[in-house]
């Protein structure tokens, strides 16, 4: 029997390993800046709870919100131009949520951009295209999302049983899979034959994209899987300590593989996206996906050491760059000076919360 | 007084060579030339004014083409914006180059919103745009396409592209002539595809591929660059390792040609006839030095014919040296090859990688 050890902090929140340095067991109960706590109360300790960390976020977009109505007005506050944002977004918020979980638990994932591209290509090969021309265009998603498993699979399997640090083992496998989806699509663009397939996942449900809809159901699920489950308890517990975890009776390896295969089965999800926007697939889809996941999922309070996660603030991470992109393509900005301030972006967000949990371990 | 600076000295001292050496830097950032050079992307041709260049309605028009990752695509930008100043009555909305076909779709996407009046799309890969381009064509909105086509009928009222297949065609005939001139017996034809993804890669590749069996020839060796003179210059090593001795080189591409250039000249390896593709300033001066056959002209200037469809098409006219009242729907650009005799007159036409 897994025991599962898990300490709960001030919000309810829990908090990875049994040997972190932050508050000692309270039940969980009153909200941020409760007393018996070492943390600093006031505007520091609401800041570093996780309501303070989303409000920073929260906060963030708005502004982003009011520059893009103050200089683009309703060219940008119209409900067509927020389902743009939403749209472009959706395919990279699949994969940081994904990315969240691998994250949190203490790894990393380099290779998210080509699994994608794989997965896109396999979808789309000539054999499973008839294959789904004959029976049903269910059989191209099944195929991106095996192949995303797999990959996924043998990620975890490298990083937790072969012992190979998580930055080398999806390095490898980031130049492979690009390499293999490369060789299968012989470096053509995949078209999609299948108009079910493009009509479904081009549709729209109420007047909301299906690909939206797609994203906040993979959000949900994410957040109750991470938040609500044992799943995500003993995710957050190999993250912020792997040592007590183990001790504690958590199989860190099993879960850490887990781990690679739902970001996996998470880029498979994002492959089907961009298979239905584009309606090809190609080893050129997917550059770049990883720093952008990795990227909005820092931002969004993530610790990249693991330990601790957060949906909500992936998702406002994703949606803070979507939204950046949208404002500087109204004004007419180049996206090189827009490569330069979601640098900026990065680098200020992981600085404020550097601060902020300093504060709170005392 | 002691042998060393003391400690507040030190940190004056350091921080007055960090604020000098940021100062240096920043002045270094200039990038624009002293004198602007005679070939530039301007048109000596005749620009010939016939009545449809008097101001009418205004149209709003929406460019997007990829990231100007080299000098065709730069220029490609470049003469789509100087044409649309040429004329008063174009608002042309631009949406900055990138090659995130995802990131494109939504500039498109905007495009609509905005109820831009006509769009002139250079794809960074024709299919994977072509759903977006339908939408806005049902949304009464005209698409021209340039260069890189899309995988229907459906997703543009116009075409823009220069002979792809005629390239081809052009680059084989000449090797075939220098096969024939210099009497090599076994000739060595070797190839350097740019983006293979793209169908147009590989209407070029089939042009040259027939006109080479005209004469009983074949390609020997083929690799696959990116347009980039980085891509060119890795395939091209590739290449020169594969291959000891080259008879005849085609290279798709004058901007990875600079790459192709570096790698023959790193190699010292000139034993072959080196013909480019695109027709860049560079490629005339080196066929001028002797140290380039021939290339075939590519235009970047199709995005500036792509704008003036738009603004026609968007005005409700036509093509004012045609009959029929409304512009063609794919207009293909001829595809001269410039060699020593004739390359002061294109000269002025190159443009810079």
């Amino acid at each position: 029997m897994s025991a599962d050890v898990t300490k709960v902090d001030q919000a309810g929140e829990p908090v990875g390993g049994a040997a972190s340095g932050t508050a000692p067991p309270t039940p969980s109960g009153p909200p941020v800046g409760g007393a018996a706590s070492r943390r600093e109360g006031g505007i520091a300790g609401f800041l570093s709870g996780p309501v303070g960390r989303n409000a920073g976020l929260v906060l963030a977009l708005v502004l982003l919100v009011i520059v893009g109505i103050i200089t683009a007005g309703d060219r940008f506050a119209s409900p067509e131009n927020a389902l743009t944002i939403l749209r472009l977004g959706s395919v990279i918020g699949v994969v940081s949520v994904g990315m969240t979980f691998v994250i949190s638990g203490g790894g990393i994932d380099l290779s998210v951009g080509a699994i994608v591209a794989l997965s896109s290509v396999w979808a789309t090969t000539v054999a499973t295209q008839t294959m789904a021309a004959n029976y049903h265009w269910i059989v191209m998603v099944i195929a991106a999302l095996v192949v995303g498993a797999v990959c996924g699979l043998v990620n975890g399997v490298l990083i937790a049983y072969g012992r190979m640090a998580p930055f080398i083992a999806t390095l490898a496998m980031l130049a492979a899979a690009r390499g293999l989806a490369e060789i299968i699509a012989k470096r053509r663009t995949q078209i999609i034959r299948d108009r079910g397939f493009i009509e479904f996942f081009g549709g729209s449900v109420l007047g909301i994209p299906v690909l939206v809809i797609m994203f906040a159901i993979v959000a949900v699920v994410g957040w109750v899987l991470l938040n609500r489950t044992t799943f995500g308890r003993r995710t957050l517990a190999i993250g912020g300590n792997p040592e007590a975890a183990r001790l504690a009776g958590i199989r860190v390896q099993r879960q850490t593989m887990y781990l690679y295969i739902l970001l996996g089965v998470a880029c498979g999800i994002a492959a089907v996206m961009i298979m239905a926007r584009t309606t090809t697939g190609t080893s050129t889809h997917g550059t770049l996906y990883e720093l952008d996941a990795i990227a909005a999922v820092v931002i969004g309070g993530t610790l990249l050491s693991g330990g601790r996660g957060t949906i909500v603030g992936t998702v406002l991470g994703v949606l803070i760059f979507t939204t950046l992109t949208n404002v500087f393509t109204l004004n007419n900005l180049d996206t090189s000076t827009q490569a330069v301030a979601k640098g900026a972006i990065i680098v200020a967000a992981v600085l404020l919360q550097q601060r902020v949990s300093r504060t709170r371990s005392g | 007084m002691s042998a060393s600076l003391s400690r507040p000295t030190k940190r004056v001292a350091v921080l007055a060579i960090a604020l000098s050496s940021a100062l240096v830097a920043a002045g270094c950032t200039s990038n624009d030339p002293a004198t602007t050079p005679a070939a530039s992307t301007q048109q000596t041709g005749s620009d010939a004014v016939s009545d449809n260049d008097a101001p009418g309605k205004k149209v709003v028009i929406g460019f997007s083409g990829p990231a100007a990752d080299h000098g065709w695509l730069a220029a490609v930008n470049k003469s789509a914006q100087d044409e649309a100043k040429k004329y008063s009555d174009i608002e042309l909305k631009s949406a900055e180059g990138t090659n995130d076909a995802s990131l494109q779709i939504s500039q498109i996407e905007t495009f609509i919103n905005d109820k831009v009046d006509a769009i002139v799309l250079l794809p960074t890969d024709g299919a994977a745009l072509t759903e977006v381009a339908t939408k806005a064509m049902q949304a009464g909105i005209p698409v021209i396409n340039v260069d890189r086509e899309f995988s229907s009928p459906f997703a543009a009222r116009a075409t823009v592209l220069g002979d792809n297949y005629g390239m081809g065609v052009s680059a084989g005939t000449y090797a075939c002539k220098i096969v024939k001139d210099k009497s090599i017996a076994n000739p060595v034809i070797a190839e350097i595809a740019g983006i293979d993804a793209l169908p147009l890669t590989q209407d070029r590749s089939k042009g040259f591929a027939d006109a080479l069996k005209a004469c009983n020839q074949t390609v020997d060796n083929r690799v696959a660059a990116e347009f980039t003179v980085e891509s060119g210059e890795k395939q091209a090593s590739n290449l020169l390792q594969a291959a000891p001795k080259i008879d005849v080189l085609w290279n798709h591409d004058d901007d990875q040609g600079v790459g192709v250039m570096a790698a023959l000249d790193q190699a010292n390896r000139h034993e072959m006839a080196f013909i480019g593709g695109a027709g860049s300033a560079n490629a005339m001066r080196w066929i001028q030095e002797g140290k380039m056959e021939a290339t075939v002209i590519y235009p970047p200037t199709q995005a500036a014919d792509g704008i003036k469809l738009a603004r026609l098409i968007a005005q409700g006219k036509g093509l004012s040296d045609l009959v029929q009242v409304e512009v063609p729907n794919r207009i293909v650009l001829n595809a001269p090859v410039v060699t020593k005799e004739n390359v002061e007159q294109y000269l002025p036409l190159g443009f810079e990688s």
